[in-house]
């Protein structure tokens, strides 16, 4: 009983550390608005202080500097929970990813700082940003009550599977908010941004419609394609709105609030629409597993029910 | 089997971004002026001007057209810049004088000097940040001639040169800080200065390699003197309208005359 309660008190600490990670990944758009990126010369320290006046772009810079230690400190936090009490030594794994993943991010942002924002470096940390996001998220669901319970499985028997398409949508989110950042950072045009909204369109499209048409007697799952098509739309509008936003206050002498609010929007939205289809994918793996093989979830890997 | 696979695939998420998506700072002590990129000593004119064989070059720089208008800058995220303040500070990018010339336009010798060699002048050149502005927005140095930096706010800046062809550097300067005194080993038009703090704060600094430069100012004139007699390559640059050139004969004792005009 105890164990139990643990286990659901460790899945709400995942997931107010998703939460936390995305805030922090809105933080970091706040910067990169706010052209504040260089605000605070120095690093890991801030004017040689741990608390600097908050004025001015350094509000922007240390403020994400001080999301980014709680998110640290949350995630060691949940990484030791897991290795004391978790049962499934690929979810421990999982934690030791993260808190590696989370690590390299601190370091990354402090070189990133140092040289000067260097681009290649930049992306790298906006990229792994969304890829810690996806691991955190991963970890919350692992730890679930739902996953962990014995739950009826549902043949998927269509090409592609389910969870294919659902992979397919995340992969192609992820690749997109890769090609925003080097958009961001002045290394891309917008042109690639652009065509490749359109094809996370017709893949996610795609999954929503399998959602709603073959597997809509799963609420879980239905309920989420349903938010992604709405995210969605939402993203979409975003996107244009940025472009044209952009556009219109690029030679402003200072960063513009309706800019910086509807690119962070943006910039937020994406990471909520990778978020949302990386856990529809485990969701799909889970629930629908493929035609041949119908796994138990609940346990450890070697308990197969084939 | 297939837990171990959606955490492969979560680490792969990981992978994706650390495979595929692809200085330093100092900051200025309190008193007293911090030194740091001094140059080689300068080495004397290769070949000393004769005043009596020098001319000199004229002009001013006429605009026409729209005037695109300066907004207003917002301060309010500092309060001190704000209250630096008592009036609206409008941004200072395109200064046309009463006269229908152009301010801070950076005018230079772009050519014609050969293998000509400058030292370096001893006196210093000043950059204040004064409310929260850069002052002055255009200024031109020689390469080692040192660059005085100062804050005579009551806040925190950053000084950040982003030159292509001098080394970037980024330095904080606290109120009451000391100066920052620096220099730029080559020649470079323009580095922007920008303080990160307060992105609407720029400068730029036009690095020449010879004495042969100025900024125009009030009038929008400019005059280059001491240029011993010869054909010339007459370059500005202006932040929001770019570049220009002109080429000019320049006779001893005699001021050849290059009028610019940029279109709004």
């Amino acid at each position: 009983m105890g164990e139990k309660r643990d286990s659901v008190y460790m899945h709400r600490f995942a997931i107010l550390t998703a939460i936390a990670t995305f805030f922090l990944i809105m933080a970091g758009a706040l910067v990169v608005g706010n052209e504040a990126g260089l605000a605070v010369p120095d690093w890991p320290l801030s004017y040689g202080t741990w608390m600097p006046p908050m004025e001015g772009g350094v509000f922007y810079e240390h403020g994400h500097r001080m999301v980014a230690t709680t998110v640290g400190f949350l995630t060691t936090v949940l990484v030791l929970w897991i290795w004391r009490k978790e049962p499934r030594s690929w979810v421990k794994r999982l934690g030791w990813t993260a808190l590696a993943a989370v690590i390299v991010q601190g370091v990354l942002g402090g070189i990133t700082v140092l040289y000067f924002l260097p681009a290649p470096v930049s992306i790298t940390h906006a990229c792994l940003a969304q890829a810690f996001f996806c691991i955190v998220l991963s970890l919350a669901v692992f730890t679930s009550p739902a996953w962990q319970s014995v739950q009826e499985s549902h043949e998927d028997s269509d090409s592609p599977a389910f969870r294919h398409l659902c992979l397919a949508a995340s992969a192609a989110v992820y690749i997109q908010l890769a090609l925003g950042a080097a958009v961001r950072h002045r290394v891309l045009g917008v042109l690639a941004h652009l065509l490749w909204a359109g094809m996370v369109t017709v893949i996610m499209l795609w999954m929503a419609r399998r959602a709603s048409v073959r597997w809509h007697q799963l609420t879980s799952v239905h309920r989420l394609s349903g938010a992604i098509v709405i995210l969605l739309i939402l993203q979409l509008i975003l996107g244009a709105g940025s472009y044209f936003i952009r556009e219109a206050t690029k030679n402003a002498v200072q960063p513009q609030f309706s800019t910086v609010w509807i690119t962070t929007a943006h910039v937020a939205i994406g990471a909520l629409l990778l978020g949302f289809s990386w856990v529809l994918t485990l969701m799909a793996y889970r629930k629908l597993p493929c035609s041949s093989k119908i796994y138990s979830m609940a346990g450890t890997p070697e308990k197969s029910l084939v | 089997m297939i837990q171990t696979k959606l955490s492969w695939l979560s680490v792969f998420t990981l992978a994706i971004a650390l495979t595929g998506c692809g200085g330093g700072q100092e900051s200025a002590p309190a008193g007293g002026a911090s030194t740091e990129g001094a140059a080689a000593p300068a080495a004397a004119p290769s070949a000393p001007i004769d005043p009596a064989t020098a001319g000199s070059v004229t002009g001013k720089v006429a605009f026409t057209g729209q005037a695109p208008a300066n907004p207003v800058i917002r301060m309010d995220a500092t309060p001190a810049c704000a209250q630096a303040n008592s009036e609206p500070v409008h941004a200072d990018e395109v200064l046309v004088n009463g006269n229908g010339t152009l301010r801070n336009v950076f005018v230079y010798v772009k050519d014609g000097l050969g293998g000509r060699t400058f030292p370096a002048p001893a006196e210093e050149v000043e950059i204040d940040q004064q409310g929260c502005m850069y002052r002055p927005h255009v200024l031109g140095v020689m390469v080692g001639q040192k660059v005085r930096i100062k804050n005579a706010d009551s806040t925190n800046h950053n000084v950040h040169p982003m030159p292509t062809n001098n080394r970037e550097w980024n330095v904080s300067q606290p109120p009451g800080g000391e100066d920052l005194i620096r220099d730029f080993p080559r020649a470079e038009v323009m580095i922007p200065v920008k303080c990160n703090v307060h992105p609407w704060m720029k400068t730029y600094v036009g690095v020449s390699a010879h004495p042969f430069f100025a900024v125009t100012g009030e009038d929008g004139s400019f005059e280059l003197k001491g240029l011993p007699a010869g054909e010339y390559t007459i370059g500005i640059w202006h932040e929001k309208y770019g570049t220009q050139e002109m080429k000019v004969t320049v006779e001893a004792q005699k001021a050849a005359t290059a009028d610019f005009s940029i279109t709004g």
